[in-house]
């Protein structure tokens, strides 16, 4: 999802057992639901995962400003643009409500800056994609922010209390997206037969990696294992893709569009669609820098931060002298 | 990356009548940067009508391991409920 390679430090599930009082204690607290806050105790693999996951989700917010951002000033009315400038300006926002839940884990805002920039610290596959044409940003709507609502949603009852309260402040905020870029498909379909074409070109593309969006099978992972017991996590992988599948492929019919999957059936038994297998040798590719678009994001990013140095020195030079000109003044 | 801006409390007031309440945290320079950046951040949707903002390291907060001395003495005096006490049906409204 938007953390998709999360990997935490645990050695594998323990039993209650074999547990010392303390992280007993911790773990029959995540048990019986009660949420876990900044300075209680908590085990140091839940602390680095829950770091990393949060880091990675806020990362890919500030990230998807981009393929987005690309297309506010060829938005084709001005209702359009000012809609995109404030999902835009709400991506910003949802980078920062996680930014400060993972601060309130110890790591600064500058070292979670410094990861991502130096390449450390990963960010979702997705926003290494390009948007070629105006359909691309309605796509990205419909599918992009529909599977991050279907991964968000169980994460609003994460154990971590700051990770669930910025979750439900998030989710609260998204549907809006979706919708937004459903509209646009919906306007795209009935049109023109070119408007029609460009908006199951954008699906074309967008399929196969929005099922991406929810990282590899988890059926042997133990990283994943541990952050289900830990209730980071509530759902596997492979649950929240199945789910997406089957929500988004009815809404591809409404659309009078077709999804790109020869494999994609009903199957009754089930009561579910099966579909065809992801190809993970690209998912691997793009998450380890060698997407579209790795290096436009990146460089990005790197020219924002180094753009703005001198400004965020400059308000913080002019914010030491107020405040010593108040003392004076006392 | 050494000048990183402090970190400040948001508080937003809903409507009138309520009370501020802790919304989430920001980093700004200064406490004018901070309330306008609070604005953009937690105020999207007409959230507030009034924000207060307060530098995080100002703010004293109990220890979760105090949590059994401060807070379970409240636990055994039920009297301090309304419900604990009976009165009569007959008596009226109370």
């Amino acid at each position: 999802m938007y953390a998709q390679e999360v990997k935490s430090t645990g050695k594998g599930v323990l039993s209650l057992e074999e547990m010392d009082p303390v992280e007993r204690a911790f773990q029959e607290k995540v048990n019986a639901g009660v949420k876990i806050e900044p300075k209680d105790w908590m085990p140091e693999g839940y602390r680095k995962t829950l770091i990393r996951q949060i880091s990675q989700h806020a990362h890919s917010e500030i990230v998807g400003q981009l393929p987005e951002g690309n297309w506010i000033t060829r938005a084709p009315t001005l209702e359009r643009k000012a809609i995109l400038i404030a999902k835009v300006q709400d991506e910003a926002g949802h980078g920062l409500y996680l930014y400060c839940a993972a601060e309130t884990l110890g790591v600064s805002r500058d070292q979670m800056t410094e990861q991502l920039l130096s390449g450390k610290a990963k960010y979702s596959s997705i926003f290494n994609y390009p948007t070629l044409t105006w359909a691309d940003i309605g796509a990205i709507g419909w599918l992009v922010d529909g599977a991050a609502i279907m991964n968000q949603v169980p994460l609003q009852r994460c154990s971590f209390g700051p990770y669930s309260r910025a979750m439900i402040r998030v989710c609260k905020e998204e549907s809006f997206h979706q919708r937004q870029g459903y509209d646009i498909m919906m306007k795209l379909c009935a049109g023109t037969l070119d408007q029609k074409a460009m908006a199951q070109d954008a699906l074309d593309r967008w399929w196969w990696p929005s099922l991406m969006m929810f990282g590899p099978s988890d059926a042997q992972s133990v990283h994943s294992a541990q952050s289900l017991a830990w209730k980071i996590k509530q759902d596997t992988n492979d649950e929240l893709r199945q789910k997406f599948v089957d929500q988004t492929v009815p809404q591809a019919k409404y659309l009078g569009l077709s999804v790109p999957d020869p494999d994609l059936k009903w199957n009754e038994e089930k009561g579910g669609h099966d579909f065809g297998e992801v190809d993970w040798e690209e998912f691997f590719q793009v998450v380890s820098g060698n997407g579209p678009c790795n290096a436009d994001r990146m460089a990005a990013r790197r020219k924002a931060w180094s753009d703005g140095e001198w400004f965020r020195d400059a308000l913080m030079a002019h914010a030491e002298k107020h405040s010593a000109d108040k003392v004076a003044a006392e | 990356m050494s000048n990183e801006w402090p970190l400040w409390e948001v508080f937003i007031r809903g409507q009138h009548g309520m009370s501020h309440r802790h919304v989430g945290s920001l980093h700004a320079p200064d406490s004018e940067m901070a309330i306008n950046n609070a604005r953009d951040v937690y105020t999207r949707r007409n959230e507030g009508v009034s924000i207060w903002v307060v530098k995080a390291g100002d703010i004293t907060a109990s220890a979760p391991g105090e949590k059994g001395p401060l807070f379970e003495p409240a636990n055994s005096k039920v009297y301090r409920h309304p419900t604990f006490f009976d009165i009569p049906d007959d008596v009226g409204r109370m």
